[in-house]
C-alpha cells in the first residue's frame, strides 16, 4: 500500500474523463430532456387550450339546442293554436251551415204545408160545392157562390 | 488463484489474504510514496470502466431523441436528471463544470466499487492463469486511485475559490474566520488561531473524501476475502461431512447477504462522494 505514478495517472485519467463527460455526453442529454420536456410543456398547453375549447363548444351547443327547443315550443304553441283556430271555425261553419240547411228546409216544409193547404181547401170547397149540390138537387153556380166557400174554406 | 501449498498441504491462509490485497506493479515500491511504481491494475481497471461510462452514455448521448425515449435512453436520462437536480439544489452558481463531474463521478465511483461484487478470485484466477501473479480488480480500494478523485476535486475547489473570491478573499477565507474582531489587535491575535482551524478544516476534506470511499470499500472486499476463507482449507472432503455441508452453506448465505450490502454501501458511497464534490466546490462559490 504505498502512493504512486497511479495516483498521477488517476487524476490525468479523471480529468480526460471530466472533460469528455462535460463536452461530449452532457449537453446531448440534457439537449434531450429540456426539449423533451418543452414539447410536453407544450402539448399539456395544448392539452389545457383544446379542454377549454371544449367546453366552450359544450356551452355553444348547449346554448344552440336550448334556443332550438324554445324555437320548437313556440312552433308546437303556435300549431296548436292554429289547429284550435281551424277547428273554432270549423265547428262555426258547420254550425251555421246546420242553420241554414235547417232553416231552408222549415222554409220547405212551410212552403210545401201551405201548399197542401191550398189544395186541401181547394179541394174541400168542392166537395163542399158538390156536397151542397147534391142536397140541394141542383147546380150550383160555383161562380156565384165562390164568396161562400171560401169562407167556409178558410174556416177549414 | 488457488492458494499454495504449505508444507502440510493445507493452502497457506496469510499468502492468500497477502495476496488480494497486493497489487499488480512493475517493480516492488520502496516507502510510502515512490512515483517510480505504477499500479497496473488499478490503471488498467480504472480506464476500463472509464470507458465502460464514457461508451454507454456516448451511445445515448448519440441515441438521444427528443420523442418518446427507449427503456435504455430513459435510464441514462433518469440519471442525468437525478445528479442535475441534486446539483441544482445544493449548487447555487452557475457553472457548466459542476453537474458533468457530478455525473462522472457518480457513475465511475459505481462502476469502481460494484467490481467488488465480482466473486474475489474471479478475475485474479483469469489474472493467473494468463501469467500475472497478482490483480486487484477494484479500483476504490487503491489510495492512488481514491486520492486522484479526491485531490483532483481540491484543485477544483482551489481553483474556484481563487477565482470567486479572488486570492485576497481565498486568504482572507482562512484568516479572518471563524474568529474575527474590529479591534486590529485582537485581529492580528485572531489570525494563526483562524489559520490553524480553517487550514484543518480544509485540508481534511480531500483526505475524509478519499478515505471514507477507501475505507468503506476496502473492508467490504476485505469482508470477501474472509467468506472465501470459510472453506478454502476444507478441501474435498468437505463434501461428504455434515460440517463441510454447514460451512458451504454458510460460506454461501454470508456471501450473498454481504453480496447485497456492499451494493447498497457502493451506491451509496459513490453518491456521497459526488454530493460532498458538490458541496465543496459551491462552498468555493460562496461569498462570506
Amino acid at each position: 500500500m504505498n502512493i504512486n505514478l497511479t495516483l498521477i495517472i488517476q487524476m490525468i485519467v479523471f480529468a480526460l474523463l471530466v472533460w469528455f463527460t462535460m463536452s461530449r455526453l452532457w449537453p446531448p442529454l440534457m439537449r434531450a430532456v429540456e426539449e423533451r420536456q418543452r414539447k410536453i410543456a407544450q402539448g399539456l398547453a395544448a392539452a389545457d387550450r383544446g379542454e377549454q375549447e371544449l367546453q366552450q363548444a359544450r356551452q355553444g351547443a348547449e346554448a344552440i339546442l336550448r334556443e332550438a327547443r324554445e324555437r320548437a315550443g313556440q312552433i308546437i304553441e303556435q300549431a296548436q293554436h292554429r289547429g284550435n283556430d281551424i277547428v273554432e271555425q270549423a265547428r262555426v261553419s258547420a254550425s251555421q251551415e246546420g242553420q241554414r240547411l235547417v232553416a231552408s228546409a222549415q222554409q220547405q216544409i212551410g212552403l210545401e204545408a201551405s201548399r197542401a193547404r191550398e189544395s186541401l181547401r181547394r179541394e174541400v170547397g168542392a166537395i163542399a160545392v158538390a156536397a151542397a149540390s147534391k142536397l140541394l138537387e141542383r147546380e150550383i153556380d160555383a161562380r156565384t157562390h165562390q164568396e161562400l166557400i171560401n169562407k167556409l174554406a178558410a174556416q177549414i | 488463484m488457488l492458494p499454495s501449498l504449505s508444507a502440510a498441504g493445507t493452502p497457506n491462509l496469510t499468502e492468500y489474504i497477502t495476496h488480494h490485497i497486493t497489487f499488480l506493479t512493475n517493480t516492488q515500491p520502496v516507502g510510502l510514496i515512490d512515483f517510480s511504481v505504477v499500479n497496473f491494475d488499478s490503471v488498467f481497471f480504472s480506464v476500463a470502466l472509464a470507458v465502460v461510462f464514457a461508451g454507454v452514455f456516448f451511445v445515448a448521448a448519440r441515441r438521444a431523441t427528443t420523442g418518446v425515449p427507449g427503456r435504455f435512453q430513459c435510464t441514462i436520462e433518469w440519471l442525468v436528471e437525478l445528479v442535475n437536480g441534486q446539483v441544482r439544489d445544493t449548487f447555487q452558481g452557475t457553472s457548466r463544470l459542476i453537474a458533468p463531474l457530478a455525473l462522472t463521478i457518480f457513475c465511475w465511483v459505481f462502476l469502481f466499487n460494484f467490481m467488488d461484487l465480482l466473486p474475489v478470485d474471479l478475475l485474479p484466477d483469469v489474472a493467473h492463469s494468463v501469467g500475472l501473479a497478482h490483480l486487484k480488480d477494484v479500483p476504490s480500494t487503491d489510495l492512488n486511485i481514491v486520492f486522484g478523485l479526491s485531490l483532483t476535486v481540491f484543485a477544483l475547489i482551489i481553483y474556484y475559490s481563487i477565482r470567486i473570491k479572488g486570492l485576497g478573499g481565498f486568504i482572507a477565507e482562512f484568516t479572518l474566520h471563524p474568529f474575527s474582531s474590529r479591534n486590529l489587535l485582537v485581529q492580528a491575535l485572531f489570525v494563526p488561531v483562524n489559520l490553524l482551524l480553517e487550514s484543518v478544516m480544509f485540508f481534511a476534506r480531500p483526505i475524509s473524501l478519499a478515505l471514507r470511499l477507501y475505507g468503506n470499500l476496502y473492508a467490504g472486499e476485505m469482508v470477501f476475502v474472509l467468506i472465501a476463507l470459510l472453506t478454502l482449507t476444507s478441501g474435498y472432503h468437505a463434501l461428504t461431512s455434515v460440517g463441510g455441508w454447514a460451512l458451504i452453506v454458510l460460506q454461501f448465505v454470508l456471501g450473498l447477504s454481504w453480496t447485497i450490502f456492499d451494493l447498497i454501501i457502493g451506491l451509496l458511497q459513490a453518491f456521497i462522494f459526488m454530493m460532498l464534490t458538490v458541496v465543496y466546490l459551491s462552498q468555493a462559490y460562496e461569498h462570506h
